[in-house]
């Protein structure tokens, strides 16, 4: 028996994984604070990912594009990689080549993931799946706080609170075991949507505000000032502990909740009487997620709800808060050691001078030869193919052809490269485009360490061999970087070698793991970052003072405005994207499992009986959803508590029924996030599915 | 290539003339496409207007009421100065300071000013207002209201519009003891039927405000109060006149521009000089749209997309008229023309409970509605009417929102989902009981249920209970 974490989100819900009936490994609950012994349907059948059916365990490629995948020895595929990175390099440059990384990769795998591609790669090209996760909140976190970590408090802390508004989260759904921290407290959950979440909180006599997607901005406006005019902000905090309130006001001023009411549909009393008890409550938490955060203006939508939390005096105080809650398994660990595009390990700014000298030492090199910044995710999967853009990929633990926004134009580029390797464990919908395949092992199959929505790093446990033929993605990036002329001992294959070299260049840095060693893991001990060598770690960050010099939390002065696409008279409908219960991301995993894949096998649309009326369709009819950039097939499931100007679709699915062909790809100016939440589209009867 | 940019005047510093320069900042951070001048009459930055009553109620301070600061490079701002003449085919703007501004493009936002009605005892012989008399348009206004109106004192407020009936509210708020006076024959005559205006002015009567509709004020009498037409005698230390606006277009009519009560744009939000924009209270726009500062900040952001070649094909085609009254504890809107011929119309009038709700619908979309005490329906309404989306078939429970009764849904206990986290139902918990399992732990154990939210606990437990005590007894599996 093993006691690890579950494979899929950033709660990271602890679990044994005992041999079952048929002798193969199953799942069960295990006692942890963030689970408390509980498991979501798609944790207690995550055993069953190891043993898929379809499982790869031998490497495929394919000698031309017209050529179908052949297996061979992992020597030819390793050679073949090796030798086509190499020609396009001196052909044309380094950044001819590029890495597309994940969140749910481990600290040790993310960490020299960033590694490889700047040491043996030389490239600048570089990024990841978490940028369409948590860059938006990310980045409101550090222009806020000086320092971004999703919840800077343990997420037990939330059991004893008032009040807690979810902004644009829904736990019930996608995290349900974190709702028994929510249980006490009243619920005020906005979303466009009635989402589980939101029923629950009525059910409990909460509230839910439910703003047109790409409004909630103004809300935010609308519940500081109505807080304001109740005299309810918390004076003496904003003059001691914040900067730059004057300023944020003066935007906010010009959203009285009525008009507030007008653009979100909001009504004026429900956001006076949320500021209320909001603002009334003792022990107060704002917490957001994806629906605030997945917008081309949602830095400055989550900077809004963070206001709100400032200007209560929330943040920094025991029993209050700020939080984002994290959705990828290591969203957390994978933004903080460098595989994101602007990052070198420990949290640091890839520009920043001392930061490279630091990182160069730990890894033996100049600092000079270290790239610059790259591009964002999807502009990264943008240029894939173009003139100056990449003609290599090397993609793990992701599957942007699902996952991406406009989907449809993501697999264009994809298949204009020269050369796409994909590391999986099963054939996903990317991997299925590849050049080369390489078969890797997943989550209970090796070990290393998380780090969950409450910054605290945990230990993943290796609980089975992986099948003959399968390698770590460790020893892949060590077979490739050999070939590439670089020293093995530079990239360990062992989880803990990697771990200590992790270490060492986090230290100092805002996510100092310098103290997570193995032997405080194996002890238990709850290691929150920073976590320094030889010091405590740090379960409640500011209660003293924030990261920015000067110890203050900033106010930012920000706006509302418009969605990057509004409806009209051909696309008059919103359409808005999330998860369901029994699926994880593109679904490569959760549809490959029986009870998941049963449960909701097609890709649905969530309309009002009314909406759905007027477009010719029915409950369970196959409707065809299509926006500027695409179609999607979908089933209908009507809703009598759905906003009349809104459909939802899940995002799991793929190929014609994938809701990210709708999605737009307009990016945040400050995060680079996508514009996942808000799509014009129109609803018909499916041309052909019935 | 690098061009100059060019040169963009804009007349006037208040809400619309501030809101443009900030979306001509958004579209232009660097300057290289538009340099602006802002002259402003006002020493005092540009200020929130609609937020005065805010100030009355004392909630806000004039300091809170400031516009956001824009600081951009080619902007540069000119307070305390105002323009006395305007040569349309010279293209140069003449400043009370004795220089000259030439520009490529003008922008008129000079706005709009109280109009006071020929009240006798309210003005002097200048025009100017006596003593304890104040319109509420300006800071200064306020200041002076500030000064007069304290708790326990005696207000009348003159004109029952929106900004008649918000300042009436925000001297009660304060606990000043407030009349309102209108002359036509019911409040909000322009927004509202008769029907809810009554029911309206139940509704002020009951927060302490009394009414007088359809009376004429006669008189001001300074330390008295105002006497009305019929010879009553209303005590007030103070006469808050809120009797409608004009337009300031006195710049405009002198350079010979169309001007009828406002200066008449088109779709461009041009003059009828080529060169010359006007946006908010002092442009007429064929659509309407003056009174309300919303239109006027979408005329500055359609002016500030065409200005800066944003968007080039940008057009103003009028407002969606939306009332909504800014006053505590009063839910009003009125969208549209509720009263519109060959509607088909849904009516509800609760005299009794002090609602009242009309809704307008032709060919399925909103042309109009008023809704008072139903503040939930509003927020919906507003947004069909906004976008103009189709309104669902069954008009009435939209009228009532939240009011509407829920309709029970049938539903069959056995299939009935009791851990949605594990899809568990309740014909699986009995059968689990039925095979063994007596504490919700080996409930679990057997269904998962419980485990992942934990909503359910309470539920399975009372199951449990009931099986566990054998009344009923489940049905064998």
């Amino acid at each position: 028996m093993t006691t690890t974490h579950c494979p899929y989100c950033a709660l990271q819900c602890a679990m044994r994984l005992e041999p079952g009936p048929g002798g193969a490994l199953a799942a069960r609950p295990a006692d942890f604070p963030t689970n408390r012994g509980g498991l979501c349907r798609k944790g207690w059948t995550s055993a069953e990912v190891l043993t898929v059916p379809d499982r790869l365990t031998t490497p495929l490629l394919r000698e031309n594009r017209g050529a179908d995948l052949e297996p061979v020895d992992w020597d030819t595929a390793l050679d073949h990689v090796a030798d086509r990175l190499r020609g396009l390099r001196e052909s044309f440059g380094a950044d001819s080549v590029s890495v597309f990384g994940s969140g749910g990769l481990t600290n040790e795998k993310s960490y020299l993931l960033g590694k490889f591609a700047r040491v043996a790669l030389g490239t600048s090209r570089i990024d990841y799946n978490g940028r369409f996760c948590m860059s938006s909140a990310a980045a409101a976190g550090n222009r806020a706080f000086g320092l971004d970590r999703g919840m800077p408090f343990p997420v037990t802390d939330l059991d004893e609170a008032e009040v807690i508004v979810l902004a644009g989260a829904n736990p019930a759904e996608t995290m349900p075991p974190l709702m028994g921290h929510l249980s006490a407290a009243r619920l005020i959950v906005v979303d466009p949507r009635r989402s589980a979440t939101a029923a629950e909180a009525l059910r409990r006599g909460g509230m839910h505000l439910a703003p047109r997607p790409g409004t909630d901005l103004a809300l935010a406006l609308g519940l500081l000032h109505a807080a304001r005019l109740e005299g309810l902000l918390d004076a003496d905090y904003i003059t001691e502990r914040t900067n730059g309130f004057a300023q944020a006001w003066r935007h906010a001023a010009a959203w009285w909740p009525e008009r507030a009411e007008h653009v979100t549909g909001v009504p004026a009393t429900d956001i006076r009487a949320a500021a209320r008890a909001l603002a009334t409550a003792t022990g107060a938490y704002v917490l957001t997620g994806r629906g605030v955060e997945q917008h081309a203006k949602g830095t400055d939508t989550t900077s809004a709800w963070i206001n709100l939390a400032l200007a209560l005096g929330l943040p920094g105080r025991p029993g209050s808060g700020y939080g984002c809650i994290t959705g990828q398994g290591n969203g957390q660990g994978g933004r903080e050691h460098g595989q994101k595009a602007d990052q070198l390990p420990g949290y640091r700014r890839i520009d920043d001078p001392a930061a490279r000298e630091h990182v160069a030492a730990v890894w033996g090199v100049d600092p000079a030869t270290i790239p610059g910044p790259g591009p964002s995710a999807f502009e990264l999967l943008d240029s894939l193919g173009r003139g100056d853009g990449p003609r290599a990929m090397l993609l793990f633990g992701s599957n942007p052809v699902v996952s991406a926004p406009d989907a449809r134009r993501v697999r264009e580029r994809m298949a204009a490269l020269d050369l796409l390797v994909v590391a999986d464990f099963v054939l996903s919908e990317s991997a299925a485009m590849a050049d080369v395949v390489l078969p890797v092992a997943q989550w209970a199959e090796e070990s290393g360490t998380m780090t969950n929505l409450e910054g605290r790093v945990l230990r993943r446990r290796k609980a089975a061999e992986p099948p003959a033929g399968v390698r770590t993605d460790l020893e892949v990036l060590n077979g490739l970087a050999v070939r590439l002329g670089q020293p093995p001992a530079r990239f360990p294959t062992e989880p803990d070698d990697a771990l200590a070299e992790l270490r060492a260049a986090s230290a100092g840095g805002a996510a100092d793991y310098s103290g997570v060693t193995p032997e405080r893991l194996a002890s238990g001990e709850a290691l929150y970052w920073p976590a320094p060598a030889g010091g405590p770690a740090t379960p409640r960050m500011f209660l003293d003072a924030f990261a920015h010099p000067d110890g203050r939390a900033r106010f930012a002065a920000v706006e509302h405005r418009a969605a990057a696409e509004d409806t009209d008279p051909e696309f008059p409908l919103v359409a808005t994207t999330g998860r369901l219960m029994g699926h994880y991301q593109s679904g490569a995993q959760t549809r490959r499992v029986t009870e998941l894949a049963d449960a909701e096998p097609d890709a649905y649309v969530e309309v009002h009986p009314d909406t759905a009326a007027c477009c010719g369709l029915a409950e369970g009819d196959w409707a065809q959803v299509t926006s500027r950039r695409g179609a999607t097939a979908a089933r209908v499931r009507l809703r009598s508590d759905a906003r009349l100007d809104t459909v939802f679709l899940p995002f799991h699915y793929a190929g014609e029924q994938a809701a990210n062909n709708l999605t737009n790809p307009a990016l945040d100016p400050t995060s680079r996030m996508p514009e996942f939440k808000v799509s014009a589209v129109r609803l018909r009867p499916h041309a052909t599915r019935r | 290539m690098t061009q100059q940019p060019r040169h963009v005047v804009v007349i006037g510093h208040g809400m619309v003339g501030a809101r443009f320069v900030e979306e001509v900042a958004r579209r232009d951070p660097s300057g290289e496409r538009v340099r602006v001048t802002v002259v402003g009459a006002e020493t005092e930055g540009p200020y929130n207007r609609i937020l005065l009553p805010e100030v009355i109620s004392r909630r806000l301070d004039i300091a809170d009421l400031a516009l956001p600061e824009v600081t951009a490079p080619g902007l540069t701002v000119r307070a305390g100065t105002a323009a006395t003449g305007l040569d349309p085919a010279a293209r140069r703007v003449a400043l009370d300071d004795g220089t000259f501004l030439d520009y490529d493009e003008l922008v008129l936002a000079t706005g709009a000013r109280s109009a006071l009605p020929p009240l006798p005892g309210a003005t002097d012989a200048s025009g100017a207002p006596e003593q304890g008399v104040t319109a509420l348009r300006d800071l200064d206004d306020c200041r002076r209201l500030t000064a007069l109106a304290r708790p326990g004192a005696p207000v009348v407020v003159l004109g029952g519009g929106v900004l008649g009936l918000e300042s009436a509210r925000a001297l009660s708020e304060l606990g000043a003891r407030v009349c309102l006076v209108e002359s036509s024959p019911w409040l909000m005559r322009r927004q509202l039927d008769q029907d809810a205006a009554r029911i309206l002015q139940a509704r002020y009567a009951r927060l302490g405000i009394t009414v007088h509709s359809w009376r004429v004020a006669a008189r001001w009498l300074p330390g008295t109060g105002l006497e009305l037409d019929d010879g009553r005698v209303l005590a007030g230390d103070a006469l808050v006149i809120t009797a409608g606006v004009r337009a300031r277009v006195e710049l405009a009519k002198a350079a010979g521009l169309h001007v009828e009560h406002a200066v008449v744009v088109d779709d461009t939000l041009t003059t009828s000089a080529p060169r010359v924009h006007a946006i908010g209270d002092c442009a007429q726009h064929p659509g309407g749209g003056g009174g309300l500062v919303q239109p006027g900040w979408e005329q500055a952001a359609v002016l500030a997309d065409l200005l800066t070649g944003a968007a080039p094909h940008a057009r103003y085609t009028g407002a969606r008229p939306a009332t909504r009254l800014k006053a505590e504890g009063i839910d009003l809107v009125s969208f549209g023309d509720a009263a519109a011929e060959d509607a088909e119309t849904v009516t509800v009038n609760d005299a009794h409970g002090g609602r009242y709700a009309k809704l307008s619908v032709r060919d399925d979309r909103v042309v109009g509605a008023i809704l008072l005490g139903f503040p939930d329906s509003a927020a919906a309404i507003g947004q069909l009417y906004d976008h103009e989306s189709p309104v669902p078939a069954d008009r009435l429970a939209l009228l009532l929102g939240n009011a509407m009764p829920e309709t029970a849904e049938a539903v069959d206990p056995d299939a009935a989902t009791v851990c949605r986290c594990n899809a568990v139902t309740r014909a699986q918990l009995e059968s689990a009981w039925l095979d063994g399992a007596r504490t919700r732990e080996a409930v679990a154990g057997a269904t998962r249920a419980t485990t992942g939210c934990g909503g359910c606990v309470r539920d399975v437990n009372a199951l449990l209970a009931t099986w566990n005590n054998g009344q009923p007894a489940p049905a064998p599996a």
